[in-house]
């Protein structure tokens, strides 16, 4: 039997009963009195309350770590390092209990019946978060390489100096805050969510959590940002061609479900701009990752002609209230339930508005949209690129009246956004770009914008006010391009 | 403190050391690669008539489409019957 008792110099509780213990361990206890103070404040504290005997220091707070007291002073009761008992705070007979199970005695006369003590050093926070990022290394949760940064350098510069940012400021990843981070997914750390081009780099768990720090992203937006990345993972997407190409596309993250307002992301006024940390830093966190795991670098692999502010990162989340047309775009394509929530990817543009402020009727309004969308890269380019429109709630209120589904407004869009041959050849009306004379053997042969009406993916958020819903014109598509992905967030909670 | 621990968010691969191919050897075949962007094959068929008028025996392939990376049974192909390839990149 052996006891051990854990004191810390800045504790009232502790300076009261650090006598008695010493006392009792001088009279033959099987007591170890260990102090998670450093060692001038626990040779200080020894010299306050009169004791000759210092106690010894508990190294690293590796003792206390592993009895893990949520006050002190604590003693506990050991049988073959098997905990058998333990008082925390100053408790007069359980102590005298306490110590007479080990065989020996404690002198409490004039010690208070009870007292409670103060937080065990490793309740602070700050040695709590550095602890728990030490077991997790030791358990092999955590394997990143540690780089180290001088004392004296300013670590949102040195990452920069490394090439590890997208330019803005970052958020140092240090391992406390990765290990916090962890805790908002079951998932294991090392599991692998994707291989993200161009080098092939394996983007486990940590390393998306890595990035989703340094992004700026509160814990609960990682199971969207795992999800997100899982999406652009797979093959289809073609994730190595868009963040190589010319085009200014980026991967854009559509949320849809309950756990998006649940991360804090908010589909309403602003849905698509500043201001909401969870949508902000989400669509940073997957470029980030894209860029620092699968090492895609602007200006490098990146030859994007202009880029855009899109690139930085975009995420909306979709608006499933009451007034909502359809249900969520991740529940049509994947056929999610209602409670569950999934990412949309997509290769797509910054977006644009496309305004109507006097349609009433829905046809009227599709001709309206339908012109926005034949927009997209060229409207002399026919078919080869996809759109995402996103319905502003006074538009959509339009189609959720006239009681249309999603299907059904795509189909429309789609008729509506033919144009005939003759208008779209090279030359025809002094524009060289066009449709190929050959092609073109009857002028006013109607010619599709887009492949099918699946190729336009309709999305729902904005605020109240406001007749406008915003057009994001894709990169190539289908299957000489990237086909938009749907994952399943509840995968990665 | 004196230094500071950060984890590293790059996926820690070092870089693949590929030797390049021997030099001086003679090109008997040379692969042209159409990465299929528009008007890629104007620039081809003009380098392959120059190529061809140095009886250089060529080699005409394309990848299925410019957005996704040369298929690996392709870059097989090229690397086993060619003894060079140039590629053609843009619009």
């Amino acid at each position: 039997m052996e006891l051990v008792a854990l004191v810390k110099h800045d504790c009232p509780t502790c300076d009261q009963l650090l006598p008695a213990l010493t006392a009792a361990a001088e009279r033959g206890a099987p007591l170890r009195i260990l102090s998670q103070s450093g060692e001038r404040d626990t040779s200080e504290q020894a010299a306050r309350v009169g004791v000759r005997a210092v106690p010894e220091l508990d190294a690293g707070l590796a003792v206390s770590e592993r009895l893990d007291p949520d006050a002190v002073p604590a003693v506990i009761l050991l049988d073959g390092g098997a905990e058998t008992g333990r008082v925390e705070g100053l408790q007069r007979d359980r102590l005298v209990a306490l110590f007479a199970a080990a065989g020996a005695t404690i002198d409490v006369a004039g010690l208070p019946a009870l007292r409670p003590g103060c937080a065990s050093v490793t309740r602070d926070p700050a040695v709590a978060g550095a602890l728990a990022a030490r077991r997790a290394r030791a358990e092999g949760r955590i394997r990143s390489r540690v780089l180290r940064i001088g004392g004296l350098e300013d670590p949102v510069e040195a990452l920069h100096d490394r090439g590890l940012t997208d330019g803005l400021p970052v958020v140092p990843p240090i391992p406390e805050r990765v290990v916090a981070m962890l805790e908002h997914t079951s998932r294991d750390p090392q599991d692998v969510v994707g291989v993200l081009p161009p080098y092939g780099g394996g983007a486990t768990v940590e390393k998306v959590a890595v990035n989703a720090v340094m992004a700026g992203c509160a814990g609960p937006e990682l199971p969207i940002v795992l999800a997100a990345v899982e999406a652009v993972s797979r093959e289809p997407f073609a994730l190595h061609g868009l963040l190589a190409t010319t085009h200014s596309s980026g991967p854009v993250i559509v949320v849809s479900g309950p756990y998006a307002a649940q991360a804090g992301m908010q589909a309403e006024v602003n849905a698509l701009g500043q201001g909401c940390r969870a949508t902000l830093c989400t669509g940073r966190a997957l470029q980030l990752t894209v860029r620092n795991v699968g090492g895609g670098r602007p200006g490098i692999e990146d030859r994007a002609t202009h880029g855009s502010p899109a690139k930085v990162g975009f995420c909306f989340a979709e608006r499933l209230d009451a007034g909502a047309p359809f249900a969520g775009l991740a529940h049509d394509r994947a056929g999610l339930g209602a409670d569950e929530t999934g990412v949309t990817v997509f290769a797509g543009e910054a977006p644009r508005l496309v305004a109507d402020q006097l349609a009433r009727e829905p046809d009227e309004l599709v001709a309206s949209l339908a012109q926005g969308l034949e927009q997209v890269f060229s409207p002399r380019y026919r078919l080869g690129f996809d759109a995402m429109l996103v319905l502003g709630p006074e538009h959509g209120r339009v189609f959720r009246e006239a009681g249309w589904t999603r299907s059904e407004l795509q189909q429309a869009l789609h008729l509506a956004s033919h144009r005939p041959a003759g208008e779209l050849v090279r030359g025809a009306g002094g524009i060289a770009e066009g449709l190929d004379p050959a092609w073109v053997t009857d002028p006013a042969f109607p010619v599709a914008k887009f492949a099918v009406p699946d190729r336009i993916l309709i999305a729902y958020a904005g605020g109240d006010a406001g007749l406008f819903s915003m057009v994001i014109g894709g990169w190539a598509s289908g299957e000489i391009g990237s086909a938009p992905q749907t994952a399943n967030v509840e995968d990665w909670r | 403190m004196d230094y500071l621990e950060l984890l590293d968010p790059t996926a820690e691969r070092d870089a693949v050391a590929r030797p390049l191919a021997e030099r001086g050897r003679p090109i008997r075949r040379l692969a042209l690669l159409d990465i299929r962007k528009p008007r890629g094959d104007v620039f081809l068929d003009e380098l392959e008539a120059l190529l061809r008028a140095e009886s250089l025996d060529v080699h005409r392939t394309a990848k299925p489409t410019f957005t996704k990376p040369a298929p690996a049974d392709l870059r097989r192909e090229i690397a086993e019957s060619c003894d060079a390839v140039i590629e053609a990149l843009a619009d």
